[in-house]
């Protein structure tokens, strides 16, 4: 392999090398060059989205950290924080659903320890193609299998997520993974080797193979290709091992015996260390001898670039090095002294003293930065020719209704999150299934709400304004349960960056999504950008999956969607403008991805958000839900089913709901800003107090076992849950092998 | 079934990937009291009696074994 076919498949460009020779003042050798790639990658070094991120605001009165580090951090109250970040493992996944989504929770999670936080709670935002494919249906499978194997074992409960199919991830399913954890706020660790020269860098985790090392052919001449069938590069999690490294991690920061600490990720010690050291302002020295190894025959430069899973990196002051190696080995965990900070602020590697590589560790933080050139996609125009009036109108309503609920993009999710663990540790207050998960800080009144939001198709079919909704859903979905919205982090997935009509979509949901984020208040502490998802078929809907925390003063008044009790007053608040543009109704009943879906009024967004919100939080309210996908029908369907209670329109409701409007816009339309809530009729006078200026209606009373808007739905609650609890495993997926 | 063969198919890990059940008994065993032991790896062992062998390549690849992960060999015993 000549250098330009090196450094090709490493994934750098001609630019880019150039970049590194004037850099380096000479021409790298294989270890520095896998380096760059790694750390001028799109997923450590920002190259292609990097002027994008800087128009998000990452300030706030609650944020303690931003951007920059292992995972965001906010104040919660009485001195408690979160940290928390997303990140995608989309293309593992892909090769190998159930590992690559293990060790993209495993991941994860090592994030929030990095800031000395313990996991709380584990959230996944997940896209696969169409079920009736069996590669799909093996996919899905397996990654959530792979998510329960992995969540449910280290013992960090799984509180939500969402997933939805659509042909437009068939062959690129995406995996993003959240986690949260919690912290004092004062010791919050930065991955900062601040402490300088004469610390020592101790690696400690499992110990190191020879996992996802892409350059395993290149130097290794004497491997036939025979051989090279037989050796995985798959990384494989090890949650017991992950366990461990929590455990240890949060016993080293509680005894004060780390300067700093940071997990491993891509390109293993080398980049875990060069970050350390750009961030810190220092050089590192790494003996690549003194790593712990799982088999034999390892060169020096697969030593530091080994991707092997459950280790961390940490600098350490050299008179508590020995307390800390005694602490990992109660942890039944590998650990040793592998190299020291040192004032050159390079990064170098040595094999039992002979040095094998040499970067300046700001060079690799400085990766290039490239403005895409953006192009408005042509499809745009022909997606947005859209004629409602041109739809056959369906004769049977109730029967539309529980198609919708039946599909796949809207029946209930309980097969999916039945199979995590989610109430381990205790603390969950409200489980999958509501609009957001709550869970309580223990010893306090405290609490938060996590939820994870985005609709790929809204993006698609109008970028900005879907960016600008994603936030919004999110936003609303806290509001709904009674959680004060304060950050987010997202995780980017779009396709190829070099194309000016794909930049297009990622540039404009990065602006809608800016957006939002100002109106709304919530700045963007953390989070992930994924390039690149692409197949034969083209690129990925654009898929900027936002993941929102918010917090409780008083975590006991929360709400859910259920309705509670018969005779409750069913209100609906905020604006009502459906559209059957961009809608699930428009794509399952009518079989088109078309239309421009409304824009988000985001002020009045915040407004109604807000007051719902309060309403929970000053006990008026304990029953709220937002209407999202699917409609008014589809929310209430789901706010009868889930609490085993029907619903009555009133009569005089329907022609204003109607109002020049066909049957299924008014019950099936989209738009955000608008809820349900439910209150009994002893609140009805403090609801009506409350709500001030913003638009309401009470549209009906909960009662009996029908869901009944006179002229248009009559159906049993029982026959919509039957539609609605569809299992999502029901048909087989027999592909690929996993007797294991 | 009429004149069945007996296959005995081997799957185990591949190598160079990390195998937490292996690692788990390696640092079981010395915490027993038995020293000595290098390297632990555990796989399965899958016994079928098929009418004809072959489909046991097509059955290994597709469901006994999982190849981006593991390795597979299978002979007919009887």
């Amino acid at each position: 392999m000549n250098i330009q076919e090196t450094y090709t498949s490493l994934g750098l460009s001609d630019f880019e090398y150039d970049r590194i020779l004037e850099l380096m003042g000479r021409p790298p050798n294989y270890l520095e060059l896998s380096l760059f790639s790694v750390m001028w990658s799109e997923h450590c070094g920002y190259k292609n989205s990097r002027p994008l991120l800087r128009r998000f605001p990452n300030t706030g009165p609650r944020v303690l950290q931003g951007p920059g580090e292992n995972a965001g951090v906010i104040e919660v109250g009485e001195g408690w924080a979160l940290a928390f970040k997303m990140e995608s493992h989309n293309h593992p996944s892909a090769v190998e659903p159930y590992e690559g989504a293990a060790t993209g929770v495993g991941g994860i999670i090592r994030d929030v320890i990095a800031m000395g936080a313990r996991p709380v709670a584990l959230l996944n935002a997940l896209r696969f193609g169409p079920l009736d494919d069996e590669r799909n249906r093996y996919l899905f499978r397996e990654v959530v299998r792979g998510i329960g194997g992995y969540g449910n074992a280290i013992g960090v409960p799984t509180v939500g997520g969402e997933v939805e199919f659509s042909p437009a991830y068939s062959g690129n399913p995406l995996v993003n993974a959240m986690c949260v954890g919690l912290i004092r706020a004062d010791e919050v660790v930065r991955a900062k080797a601040e402490a300088g020269e004469g610390n020592l860098v101790v690696l400690f985790g499992a110990k190191t193979g020879r996992d996802g090392i892409h350059g395993a052919t290149f130097a290794s001449d004497e491997l036939t290709e025979e051989s090279e069938a037989k050796r995985s590069n798959v990384q494989v999690g090890d949650p017991f091992a992950g366990k461990m490294l929590i455990e240890c991690s949060l016993r080293l920061l509680e005894r004060n015996l780390l300067v700093a600490l940071q997990d491993l990720g891509a390109a293993g010690i080398a980049s875990s260390a060069s970050e350390m050291a750009a961030r810190g302002g220092v050089g590192i020295e790494l003996d690549a001898e003194k790593v712990p190894l799982r088999e034999e025959g390892m060169e020096a430069w697969e030593v530091v670039i080994s991707e092997s899973q459950e280790r961390m990196l940490a600098v350490v002051e050299p008179e508590k090095a020995d307390e800390v190696l005694k602490v990992c080995e109660r942890y039944e965990l590998d650990a040793a002294v592998v190299g020291r900070v040192t004032s050159h602020g390079e990064l170098r590697v040595f094999d039992n003293g002979e040095p094998i590589g040499s970067v300046p560790a700001e060079a690799l933080a400085d990766a290039p930065v490239y403005e895409r050139e953006v192009r408005r996609p042509a499809y745009l125009d022909g997606a947005h020719r859209f004629d409602p009036d041109a739809l056959p109108e369906p004769d049977d309503y109730n029967e539309v209704l529980l198609r919708m609920l039946a599909h796949p993009n809207l029946c209930s999710r309980a097969s999916v999150y039945e199979q995590y663990d989610s109430e381990v540790g205790s603390d969950t207050v409200v489980r999958p299934g509501a609009d957001a998960a709550v869970l309580r800080i223990k010893g306090t009144k405290l609490g938060f709400a996590v939820t994870a939001d985005v609709s790929g198709r809204h993006c698609y079919l109008d970028p900005r304004g879907g960016g600008a909704a994603a936030v919004a859903e999110a936003y609303r979905n806290l509001s709904c349960v009674g959680a004060e919205p304060v950050a987010l982090t997202d995780c980017l997935n779009f396709g190829s960056p070099e194309k000016p009509d794909g930049y297009y979509g990622l540039s404009e949901c990065v602006d809608g999504m800016a957006e939002a984020c100002e109106v709304l208040g919530t700045p963007v502490v953390s989070g992930n950008v994924s390039l690149f998802n692409e197949t034969e078929r083209g690129a990925i809907y654009p898929t900027p999956a936002v993941g929102m925390v918010g917090v409780f003063e008083d975590v006991s008044r929360h709400a859910t969607p259920g309705f509670k009790r018969e005779g409750d007053m069913v209100v609906h608040l905020g604006d009502y403008r459906p559209t059957l543009a961009g809608s699930d109704y428009l794509e399952i009943v009518h079989g088109k991805v078309a239309g421009k879906p409304e824009q988000p009024r985001l002020p009045r967004e915040k407004e109604y958000a807000d007051l719902v919100k309060s309403l929970v939080a000053e006990g008026i309210v304990d029953t709220a839900h937002d209407v999202s996908g699917g409609g008014l029908a589809v929310a209430l369907a789901e706010m009868s089913i889930t609490g085993g209670i029907g619903m009555t329109f009133d009569r005089v409701e329907v022609e204003p709901m109607l109002s020049g409007r066909r049957g299924d816009q008014a019950l099936f339309g989209e738009c955000g800003g608008h809820f349900v809530v439910a209150v009994p009729e002893e609140r009805w006078d403090a609801l009506q107090e409350a709500l001030g200026g913003v638009p309401y209606d009470q549209i009906g009373r909960t009662g009996g076992d029908r869901l009944d808007v006179p002229g248009l739905l009559d159906v049993a609650v029982d026959d919509l849950r039957a539609a609605h609890e569809r299992d999502l495993f029901e048909q087989h997926a027999p592909e690929g092998g996993h007797l294991g | 079934m009429k004149n069945a063969l007996k296959v005995r198919v081997l799957v185990r890990p591949k190598r160079g990937i990390l195998d937490p059940q292996g690692e788990a008994v390696k640092r079981a065993l010395p915490a027993l009291g038995f020293s000595g032991v290098g390297a632990v790896h555990i796989g399965r062992l899958i016994e079928l009696e098929v009418e004809s062998a072959d489909e046991v390549e097509g059955m290994c690849r597709r469901l006994l074994a999982n190849p981006t992960t593991e390795e597979y060999e299978w002979e007919v015993v009887s």
